[in-house]
């Protein structure tokens, strides 16, 4: 049949979209690289190595979770759990440093650093369990996310304080603190764990078979379905794998404390939200990455850190998030409608 | 079958003159003119893409037009936003309904505007309205009636009876019969009368000719944005409206060929005593009672019935996307388990299903990555999609199913109807199917497109692929199939061959009333 004639006019309009699509894509990123050029003409302290490590590695325990919160938040979920998690397996990792709490008891000083590995697999092991049990509560029973994860919130952290009684697991072998507190190179060791992670991240995404099921999950879960794909292990899975970064997270934190506290991790995910949400990744699904986390996350340390070294006062800090969050949503919204 | 016009002379109760409409990169409407007189039905047709959504978005005070006039009753007026046209007596009835589904049928009516006393709402008054506006369109709705539980059609005379509480001079309604049963058609067309004979205008957009011939008065005929005709009914014939829409003849619009298969072939799929019980709203109902039927390599079966027949349960549950109670699934004679779509596509099955956008695309994924999502597992190593080797799958299929869209980049949600229902039927090409279910294959795109959907079907079956079309157009059924079976209640009510289906067979078996004997 020959309707080659017919002309197509709606595709004709893409070439004009791009342009408004383009700078609400890249807005976060222009934001940051602004601040970070007004900063360094206001502040020359703020360019000091120094000082952009040390920023780079306070946004890296939540920049971890938030890696993980992209893969959740790209299937239209959300978990609210992982500042807990983070702070129960911190814990439990710590006991396995210290041999307490009955977990491989009788290292207290730890000559070959074999403790290190110990504490390692348990926060890893924790956080992978508890992504485990959630998503299967979500993804197998349909209970919504929001509520299994929100229960999650409450539970972890009331794990945590049962775990020892209320009282913070403190000092450890120096094998363990490098990995909170080390630097290869001049980069402090979370920072690496964090750049790995979203190459890896993005890698996983962009370029593998399982990348594109979770962008087909969450742009369509029922086509998605009818197309063959298993939506239920899909589901499951992008919450092990938030599990997993936040149980991470605990361990890097732990070390670079040098102490597992009850309240560490608190808040962590509303900022590993909001790092997804600026980062451009649509809490509707399907839409975003792992780059744009990055930047997102990054954009939130900058911030923080601007604030402090213009010493204004840090309880600003999360108002101007909150309305950076709003402000990137917004403009991505209008976008969309321009596109229409 | 059509009505005899006598529009009354004088000015006409609307009047659009030279109206153009650009937007980014596209001319959408180009010096369109169209013309609605009191007390007559337009139908407005067109492809996919003419400008008919465009020139109507512009008549409700969605859009503004860039340049033209708007005259109601001969008064020049500028309609800013869709309030204002319903204040000047301009309703619109879209394909996709404004209802509140949680709301009663008398609350839809009214909202925004409930009768109240200091801010409280007369109940009783707001229904004893609701009633008077139903009652007027011949409908017995209960005005306390919650809009969830209506039919499509109950709802539909729902968004007529808001439109009228409007005091409506002109209703437009876009594809309003494109989910009915052709009962519930005629009931419709029946209501159109109604509001023509009471001095209203109604503009009705439609792609079914018939439905034209049955309604309209007159026919304006839209394409690539600009006027292509405009015709009396009686100066009309739908060979002149098919050659407007597409500035061209297209011939016969299904083709009968001969069937791809010899006759007694064994069946590819057979499908035995599929029962089930239980739908979402009535776990009592029996959905499926002991459904028989086979499909042969290169053969074409149509599934013919009314809405909620069973026709669309039959196709999920041969897929694997809703279970069965009881019955048995066979692919070459050999019982299959089949619980879930993975489990059907494994066995070389394929479904289309029937809503295109909600059960089928991705729709803010590529083309490339929409015709690819059943078959990734071959385009995989290592975990690691081969892109090259899955651009080149995607571009075969876009060339080889004529799927226009300027790259592979492209989002499917930016396609025609009908270039979206191409990339479906590509998405389960690329698995090279044995079976392949079309669920309403051709719903709300163009005829052109159609009508290449259709020849891609005939194509399929003579490389020997077993298809089963779904659909509610009879005169589609009628063209594609080699053999149709019609459902009545959840049973196969009977078989047709081709020689002996006529549209009059189908409703038999589909309704079980006779319709000649009952004429006579």
């Amino acid at each position: 049949m020959a309707t080659e004639s017919t002309a197509t006019p709606a595709l004709d309009s893409k070439q004009n979209v791009d342009i408004v699509d383009l700078i609400s894509r890249f807005a976060p990123l222009i934001f940051l690289l602004l601040l970070i050029l007004v900063m360094s003409i206001l502040e020359p302290g703020f360019r000091s190595e120094r000082n952009l490590f040390n920023v780079m590695r306070q946004i890296s325990f939540i920049g971890i979770m938030a890696v993980g919160a992209t893969f959740v938040i790209l299937t239209a979920g959300i978990d609210l759990s992982v500042g807990s998690i983070l702070a129960f397996a911190g814990i439990v990792g710590a006991s396995a440093a210290k041999g307490t709490r009955g977990l491989l008891e009788g290292g207290v000083t730890d000559p070959g650093g074999i403790r290190v590995l110990y504490a390692f697999l348990a926060a890893i092991g924790v956080g992978l369990a508890i992504g485990l049990l959630q998503g299967g509560l979500i993804g197998k029973l349909g209970i919504p996310a929001f509520i299994v994860t929100l229960g999650g919130l409450g539970a972890w952290r009331g794990a945590t304080l049962l775990w020892s009684d209320g009282q913070p697991i403190s000092s450890f072998s120096d094998a363990f603190k490098f990995w909170g507190q080390g630097s290869i190179g001049p980069v402090p060791v979370p920072v690496v764990v964090f750049l790995l992670f979203v190459l890896i991240g993005h890698i996983v995404l962009k370029y593998t078979q399982y990348g594109r099921w979770i962008y087909a999950v969450g742009g369509n879960m029922e086509a998605a379905r009818l197309s063959g794909l298993n939506t239920t292990a899909l589901i499951v899975s992008v919450y092990v794998i938030s599990g997993l970064c936040a149980g991470l997270a605990g361990f890097l934190l732990t070390s670079r404390l040098n102490s597992a506290e009850q309240v560490a991790g608190q808040g962590y995910e509303l900022n590993a939200i909001a790092a997804v949400v600026i980062g451009g990744t649509s809490l509707f699904g399907g839409q975003g990455g792992v780059i744009g986390t990055f930047i997102g996350a990054v954009l939130i340390g900058v911030l923080n850190n601007s604030l402090v070294i213009l010493n204004v006062s840090p309880y600003f800090q999360p108002i101007v998030v909150g309305a950076i969050i709003v402000l990137s949503v917004y403009l991505d919204q209008l976008a969309k409608q321009r596109a229409r | 079958m059509t009505t005899e016009t006598n529009a009354p002379p004088g000015p006409a109760l609307l009047r659009m003159a030279g109206i153009s409409k650009q937007f980014p990169g596209v001319k959408a409407l180009d010096r369109v003119t169209l013309e609605v007189r009191p007390g007559e039905c337009l139908a407005l047709v067109g492809e996919n893409g003419a400008g008919k959504s465009t020139l109507m978005k512009v008549l409700s005070g969605v859009y503004q037009p860039d340049e033209g006039e708007i005259l109601l009753s001969g008064q020049p007026v500028t309609l800013h936003n869709p309030r204002q046209a319903q204040d000047l007596g301009v309703s619109i009835i879209y394909q996709e309904f404004n209802l509140m589904p949680n709301l009663t049928v008398a609350e839809n009516i009214f909202v925004g505007r409930e009768p109240n006393r200091g801010g409280f709402v007369r109940r009783a008054e707001m229904t004893h309205q609701a009633r008077l506006l139903l009652d007027q369109l011949g409908v017995t709705l209960p005005p306390n009636a919650v809009v969830r539980d209506l039919s499509v059609a109950e709802q539909q005379m729902v968004e007529i009876a808001k439109a009228l509480s409007y005091d409506a001079r002109i209703v437009i309604m876009d594809e309003p019969t494109s989910a009915l049963t052709d009962t519930e058609v005629t009931a419709l067309l029946e209501i159109v009368r109604g509001l023509t004979a009471r001095g209203l205008g109604v503009i009705f957009i439609t792609h079914r000719l018939d439905e034209v011939f049955a309604i309209a008065d007159r026919v304006t005929v839209l394409r690539d944005g600009q006027n292509a005709g405009d015709l009396d009914i009686a100066e009309a014939t739908p060979e002149r409206i098919v050659r407007m829409m597409v500035g061209r003849e297209l011939g016969d619009l299904f083709q009968k060929e001969a069937p791809a298969h010899a006759p007694d072939a064994p069946y590819v799929l057979e499908v035995r005593g599929l029962s089930r019980a239980g739908s979402r709203t009535d776990p009592s109902a029996i959905v499926l009672d002991d459904v028989n039927l086979g499909v042969r390599a290169g053969e074409i079966v149509g599934l013919a019935g009314l809405v909620g027949s069973g026709r669309t349960e039959v196709a999920r549950a041969i897929f694997g996307a809703d279970g069965f109670d009881r019955g048995q699934i066979l692919i070459d004679g050999v019982p299959v388990a089949i619980k879930s779509p993975r489990d059907a596509i494994a066995r070389g099955i394929g479904l289309a299903p029937e809503d295109r956008k909600a059960q089928a695309l991705v729709l803010n994924l590529a083309v490339r990555e929409n015709i690819t999502l059943a078959s990734l597992g071959s385009l995989v190593r290592f975990g690691f999609v081969m892109l090259e080797a899955e651009r080149r799958r995607a571009e075969e299929f876009v060339r080889v199913l004529r799927v226009r869209t300027p790259s592979l980049e492209q989002k499917v949600v930016n396609l025609s109807g009908g270039n979206q229902q191409k990339v479906v039927i590509a998405k389960w090409l690329a698995l090279k199917p044995r079976v392949l279910i079309v669920d309403e294959p051709t719903r709300g795109i163009d005829i052109g497109a159609k009508a290449e959907v259709h020849s891609l079907l005939h194509e399929l079956a003579e490389q020997g692929v077993a298809i089963l079309v779904v659909s509610s157009e009879l005169p589609e059924v009628l063209g594609v199939s080699d053999r149709i079976l019609v459902m009545r209640q959840g049973r196969i009510a009977g078989e047709l061959s081709r020689t002996e289906a006529t549209q009059e067979a189908i409703m038999t078996l589909a309704t079980g009333i006779d319709h000649a004997r009952r004429a006579a």
